[in-house]
């Protein structure tokens, strides 16, 4: 009996705390993130990132679809949440929306903290103000086995690595070893569509989609498809480019750096990490970047401003990277006790992110449920052209008009580096 | 614990009580209370879904209409997938079925160890699709068990890549064994149990009156066996349209059938309408078979259904 008369004192105490707006809450943040989903990923955030943070943080994950809808409620309604974690296209769509706080005060923490400026372009979504933070990223580098870097052309340098040279290398590794030891992620999983529409396409064209079939993406088929001639044919079938490096099949590839994670970590002395190749347009890369924002009328957005001080202090990246494998985007030394695969691969990231030439792609952005159909545009291209050996000119007209009849249906505006457009993105 | 096991009989089942009418009533009833749940299960989680995914091929950005139908036929494998898929079904289903037939044929002259052997031909029944994909992918693989034998023999002077888009007959050749290996003992299953349901003294009459070996395979044992054949062809074709986790495992992107297309398009694509229509043009092209095998292993006129 007093049992219960306890219990029923302490729900009437726990209702009176949630129904009347306590002041307590308003010191806290809440965080709501469409990454570090999985139960064990969210509960990693909260007991190893977000433990230290100056303000007290509740860590709420949610599907990316949702966030919108969420946000968009929390907005007319209880009003609970102050900063969002998403990747950059998710940031996008939120902005037309009102659901975001510019954050220009931010601009000097960017500077210090030595965050590239074109992340921190990125960061402004296409307007004057900075919508978002970045605050950590991944994305796809090159990996090869020790053993290929006998066959580099004469004079050429991983890091300043261009697609003429890799076709070069991969044709002397052939002829050396008889074997095709070139791979890509082509098969039913792989990520090839991010390599051709966030890497090789703008490095030779200088965009993804408006120049889909001049004759500069006309020559860069016809390159790519004398480079796949030394191409192992089973790329056909790789979906993680982490395996055929391990088992020796492959031994130069492209892939997203968790997709090679274990071929680093595994056998961290057989391999290099490298930045991608550059083309004639410079040297593309698609970096997966996720931001942090405040959401517009936040109840705690002074909080939500520390906690985004916190999570890019340099040490507080270096945890990040540890518990997410999502590379710092600050500038930060690499400590020496990190997994030496990571390390590997985190030195790769950062070269590409500051090469010379690097030209920042964006993954896709306002196609919303268009995106898998965008993505066939560019594997059938591939297929056509360097599988089925069809003609190149035909080829890119035909697969424009689909792109067109895509980026139509999704009526999405163009997206960097393709220049901004009035309304839909319409190819050349 | 014998009250336990008796519990049930002394549950308070009515079945005596009250006037005959009811009783016959409750009878009557009894069959459909106890299939209902079974009934309820399909509809739930068959029915359904079939409804909801033909709906779903039908229905466009702009309205209902053949649109997904359209993006199939433009989809660059979709000629490609029908050319594999019927390829596989036409070679695989009557090898199939011969080498059912042999093996039934078989066992019917085996005494000792019988048990012994229908066990062994039956291990590929309890393996899954993808398992039976991924033990065949292990084999031919570059670094495969295939090849390490013939590098051993000296057949060879390095890895040599089987499953590949430049070697198309062999890709072809790899999944059809494993399709063999994996799904010729169903079929083995009804033609043993239908075996063993045609009775001696035919074949020995048959045999009295003089007729070999093969005659009377071909004129008694057959006929007799065309039930079994008939279920075993119906399930085999159908379940070989929908072959997909052996093709997914050794083809990949190589070797496209509609199933596997219908998985692209859901998965990699996220167009939910046009992997509904493959999957509706996987249940028609299904249902004219079992059509077409109901029609053509008819019984004719004045034989046992």
């Amino acid at each position: 009996m007093r049992a219960s008369l306890a219990a029923l004192s302490g729900v009437l105490v726990l209702s009176a705390f949630s129904v009347a707006p306590h002041p307590a809450r308003a010191q806290e943040v809440t965080f709501l993130s469409t990454q570090m989903r999985p139960l064990e990923e969210a509960q990693r955030a909260r007991t190893q990132i977000l433990n230290g943070a100056p303000v007290k943080t509740t860590y709420v994950p949610e599907e990316p679809p949702q966030l919108p809808v969420h946000l968009q409620a929390d907005a007319q309604g209880s009003h609970t949440i102050s900063l969002v974690g998403a990747l950059h296209g998710e940031f996008a769509p939120l902005v037309p929306m009102g659901l975001l706080a510019p954050l220009d005060d931010q601009e000097a923490l960017l500077k210090q903290r030595g965050i590239p400026d074109n992340l921190a372009t990125l960061a402004h979504l296409g307007g004057e103000h900075l919508m978002y933070v970045p605050w950590m990223q991944a994305t796809y580098i090159m990996a090869a086995s020790k053993k290929a870097l006998q066959y580099l052309p004469e004079g050429a340098k991983l890091e300043t690595l261009t697609y003429s040279q890799l076709g070069e290398w991969a044709a002397n590794a052939q002829k050396a070893t008889g074997q095709r030891v070139l791979g890509f992620p082509a098969g039913p999983t792989g990520l090839m569509a991010r390599f051709l529409e966030g890497y090789l396409l703008p490095s030779y064209t200088g965009g993804t989609v408006v120049n889909y079939r001049s004759p500069d993406a006309e020559t860069m088929w016809a390159d790519f498809k004398a480079l796949w001639a030394h191409a192992n044919p089973n790329s056909t079938n790789y979906n993680f480019m982490q395996e055929p490096l391990l088992s020796g099949d492959v031994w130069i590839a492209w892939d997203h750096v968790a997709r090679l994670q274990d071929a680093f970590r595994k056998q961290p002395n057989d391999f290099v990490a490298f930045p991608a190749p550059a083309g004639p347009k410079g040297r593309s890369f698609m970096p997966v970047i996720v931001g942090l924002a405040v959401a517009k009328d936040a109840p705690n957005a002074a909080g939500a401003k520390q906690v985004i001080d916190y999570l890019l202090k340099p040490e507080m990246q270096v945890t990040t990277l540890r518990v997410t494998s999502f590379f710092p985007v600050v500038k930060v030394a690499v400590p020496e006790d990190l997994d030496p695969g990571m390390t590997l691969e985190a030195q790769a990231v950062a070269q590409q992110q500051a090469a010379p030439d690097a030209k920042p792609v964006l993954l896709p952005v306002g196609l919303g449920s268009h995106g898998g159909e965008f993505d066939r545009v560019f594997t059938d291209t591939f297929q056509r052209v360097v599988l089925r050996g069809q003609t190149v000119h035909e080829v890119v007209q035909r697969e424009a008009q689909d792109m067109q009849r895509v980026l139509d249906a999704a009526k999405a505006p163009c997206w960097s580096p393709d220049p901004p457009s009035q309304g839909t993105c319409q190819v050349k | 614990m014998s009250r336990t096991a008796t519990a049930p009989s002394e549950s308070p089942l009515p079945l005596r009580e009250g006037v005959g009418g009811r009783v016959s009533r409750r009878a009557a009833l009894r069959p459909y209370i106890l299939i209902a749940p079974s009934l309820i299960f399909l509809l739930l989680l068959f029915f359904i879904p079939l409804v909801q995914t033909i709906a779903l091929a039908f229905r466009t950005s702009a309205g209902a209409g053949f649109g997904n139908f359209g993006k199939v036929w433009n989809d660059l494998d979709f000629f490609d997938a029908v050319k594999d898929t019927f390829a596989l079904v036409v070679v695989a289903v009557p090898v199939q079925l011969a080498l059912a037939l042999g093996m039934s044929m078989m066992l019917r002259h085996v005494r000792r160890g019988r048990d012994l052997i229908l066990w062994i031909w039956s291990i590929p029944l309890g393996i899954s699709d993808l398992a039976a994909g991924l033990v065949w992918l292990a084999i031919l693989t570059d670094k495969g068990y295939l090849n390490s034998v013939l590098f051993q023999l000296g057949v060879i002077p390095g890895p040599q890549s089987w499953l590949t888009y430049e070697t198309p007959v062999v890709l072809f050749c790899a999944i059809l064994t494993a399709e063999l290996w994996r799904a010729t003992a169903i079929v083995f299953m009804i033609l043993v149990a239908g075996v063993q349901l045609v009775p001696k003294e035919f074949e020995e009459a048959a045999s009295v009156f003089g007729a070999t070996a093969w005659q009377r395979f071909c004129r008694v044992t057959l006929p007799l066996l065309r039930p079994s054949i008939q279920t075993a062809l119906i399930l085999r074709t159908v379940l070989a349209f929908e072959t997909f986790a052996v093709v997914l495992a050794i083809g990949g992107t190589n070797f496209p059938v509609l199933i596997s297309q219908a998985f692209i398009w859901q998965n990699q694509n996220q167009d939910y309408g046009t992997a509904a229509a493959y999957a509706v043009i996987v249940m028609v092209v299904s249902l004219t078979a079992t059509a077409v095998y109901l029609v053509a292993l008819r019984p004719r006129a004045g034989e046992p259904a």
